[in-house]
């Protein structure tokens, strides 16, 4: 039998990890239920006048994904260390970096996508309108995929350690700053009617080099950990 | 041919093995045997490139497995001591993915083939396997054997949590692949039931 | 060879010290607080020097298989964050007098608060894992991707400081130096580098005996290594 094609192997690793997260709902529901407990927490604290919920609008829902994206990262390599498919993943005959870039795309779809897709919604508590909501979706769909690229460094380095939830935080949140800087920064000058292009080519840069480099490193920390 | 070249290792500060040298024929199994923490599994990760040697090398053929990597890891069905099968999909579900990736493309029906023939009746091949038992998994991740088309065969502690008559069927499986002129090694503290012309035994000690 | 090094840091930082502090006039526009730049700017530039030495080192010992090189990037840490904190604390002292704020989230500052985060990490890292090898291993990949990170850094929180104008005050428009003042820096740069070379090789001396004293059968290509350093 001849081998399968890279685009088949990659369809595999997707769709099985997909197909995991639709079995076990609850995991996704969870980072998704924070992402909305820690935005709501900031209007009880701050206090309810629109126009300052306004200014901290793009900063904290945009802490509030990046940390919902650090939540998840423990799921991205974690269970598959634990029962052994990890390491089948290092046999199989295709380059390990694709193969991980194929997880960590399967992963952003199940916890950075939700992340996405209902941040128009806490927009709206916050205030925000128009072109500037628009803007939350986009930089959030062009910098969370960045956020799981990054992520999934740290979480392969941290596999099997003990105290790894906590260092994980302390390894890549240095790492988040600058997508934390375009993004919130894109919706920020868009309300401010510069507009947020420029933040957003950035923002995509950062994608395009984290999609380019962090399966190559994700990778050899996987390969470190699993000797 | 599988072979091992002076190869040393150590984890941690603790010296395992040092200087093993092996050759595996095709058809022939190899027998990995010694104490706990002797560095079987070690071994055999080495074998399968999962673990950098500190000294020496493996080759496939005359070539070091570090420069083939994909393509050796095309040669091989390596079935490590987890059974790399995930708790929330059913026995059918993980065999057709994990043959998929490791590069065999099984239809459903060799997949149920497969199951039977390592004694797994047909009603639980659609159960999540996270009810299943330890044997009964076990045998799933087996049951890749089954399936496999590579010619060579890394397995750690197959018959673990195994019964007698799933026990004979494996062992039977490994019998047609090494008539069939594939290469096994094996890590097990049980002793493989096939004819000693099949067998060369490794023992591992300090 | 180390207390060689010790000796030449103690002078060129007593020598720093009395230029910077004595002999050097009066700014006259930030007054006498401004000497805390003899101390701060070469910590400043210590502390990202020696992450770009260690993440070399991590480089070499990650493509060579090279135990030696893992233990120099031990060893620097610890000093690369003592000289990164050093030039916090001092760039506050800075700050109070001169921007009326202990902390200015400038984009040199934020980008150093960053730098010793990530020293920190690398080192929490490697204390983390049990296994020597794989702490080695993985911690040299945690450097080599902040090495990667910190112009990024640099240069994103460069752009967020223009777009919240107003928000700092530029370091960059200090006046130009007279010769005495470059005199000094250069010195107590000379004096820092002298200090790291002193502190890191006997630290590093120290972690090879550590190790080699939990391997009782060491090989004696490792204790040749020793030699070498000494």
């Amino acid at each position: 039998m001849s081998r399968p094609g890279l685009w088949e192997t990659l369809r595999g690793i997707i769709w099985r990890d997909v197909l995991l997260a639709i079995r076990r709902r609850s995991d996704v529901a969870i980072s998704v239920l924070f992402l909305v407990i820690v935005a709501s927490l900031f209007p009880l604290g701050v206090g309810p006048e629109p126009a300052v919920l306004r200014t901290i609008a793009a900063g904290v829902l945009w802490v509030a994904a990046l940390l919902a994206c650090l939540l998840s990262l423990g799921r991205v390599f974690t269970a598959d260390y634990l029962d052994g498919v990890l390491e089948q993943m290092l046999l199989i005959p295709q380059p390990l970096p694709v193969l991980v870039a194929g997880k960590v795309f399967a992963h952003w779809v199940v916890s950075g996508l939700p992340v996405v897709l209902l941040s128009p919604l806490l927009g709206l508590q916050f205030g925000l309108e128009g072109e500037a909501l628009g803007m939350l979706v986009l930089s959030l769909l062009l910098g969370t995929p960045t956020l799981s690229m990054i992520g999934s460094i740290g979480a392969a380095l941290v596999l099997g350690v003990r105290g790894s939830g906590l260092l994980v935080a302390l390894l890549v949140l240095p790492l988040y700053v600058p997508v934390l800087i375009f993004g919130a920064g894109a919706v920020t000058s868009s309300m401010a009617g510069i507009g947020g292009e420029a933040n957003l080519s950035l923002l995509g840069a950062c994608l395009v080099l984290s999609v380019f480099f962090a399966p190559w490193a994700t990778a050899s920390a996987l390969r470190i950990a699993l000797e | 041919m599988l072979q091992a070249v002076s190869l040393s290792c150590r984890r941690g500060d603790r010296r395992l093995f040092s200087g093993v040298n092996v050759t595996v024929q095709p058809g022939t199994l190899l027998a990995v045997v010694g104490e706990n923490g002797s560095g079987k599994t070690s071994f055999l990760r080495m074998l399968c490139n999962l673990l950098a040697p500190e000294e020496g090398a493996v080759l496939w053929h005359g070539v070091d497995i570090r420069r083939l990597k994909e393509q050796y890891y095309a040669q091989l069905t390596y079935i490590g001591h987890l059974n790399g099968i995930k708790d929330d999909l059913t026995a059918t579900e993980n065999l057709l993915l994990t043959a998929a990736l490791t590069g065999d493309r099984p239809s459903e029906a060799s997949v149920r083939d497969a199951l039977e023939a390592v004694g797994l009746k047909h009603r639980i091949h659609h159960l999540p396997t996270r009810v299943l038992s330890q044997g009964q998994k076990r045998r799933v991740a087996l049951a890749r054997l089954w399936l496999s088309t590579h010619p060579l065969w890394l397995l750690d502690e197959p018959f673990t949590s195994l019964d007698q008559a799933a026990t004979a069927l494996v062992t039977e499986r490994l019998r047609s692949h090494l008539q069939s002129g594939g290469l096994a090694v094996v890590v097990t503290h049980h002793e493989v039931a096939l004819p000693s012309e099949m067998v060369q035994r490794l023992r591992l000690d300090g | 060879m180390i207390p060689w090094f010790g000796t030449v840091a103690a002078l060129a930082i007593a020598v720093g010290l009395y230029i910077g502090l004595l002999v050097a006039p009066t700014d006259f526009q930030q007054g006498e607080a401004y000497r805390i730049i003899f101390v701060h700017v070469p910590a400043a530039w210590m502390s990202m020097f020696l992450y770009v030495v260690m993440a070399v080192w991590a480089a070499v010992g990650l493509g060579l298989n090279a135990r030696l090189s893992f233990m120099m990037t031990q060893a620097i840490a610890p000093t690369g964050a003592m000289f990164t904190f050093l030039a916090l604390l001092t760039g506050a002292m800075w700050g109070k007098p001169t921007w009326g704020a202990w902390w200015v989230w400038d984009a040199r500052l934020t980008s150093e608060l960053i730098l010793l985060f990530q020293y920190a990490g690398v080192m929490l890292l490697r204390t983390s894992i049990d296994d020597q090898r794989r702490a080695d291993r993985a911690s040299g990949v945690c450097a080599l991707v902040g090495v990667v990170n910190i112009p990024i850094i640099y240069f994103s929180v460069q752009w967020w400081n223009t777009l919240h104008q107003g928000a700092s005050v530029s370091m960059t428009a200090a006046p130009k130096m007279a010769t005495v003042m470059l005199t000094g820096m250069l010195l107590m740069t000379f004096g820092f580098w002298m200090y790291s070379l002193a502190v890191i090789l006997s630290r590093a001396r120290c972690v090879i005996l550590e190790r080699e004293s939990l391997q009782l059968w060491s090989k004696p290509s490792s204790v040749a290594e020793v030699a070498g350093v000494r």
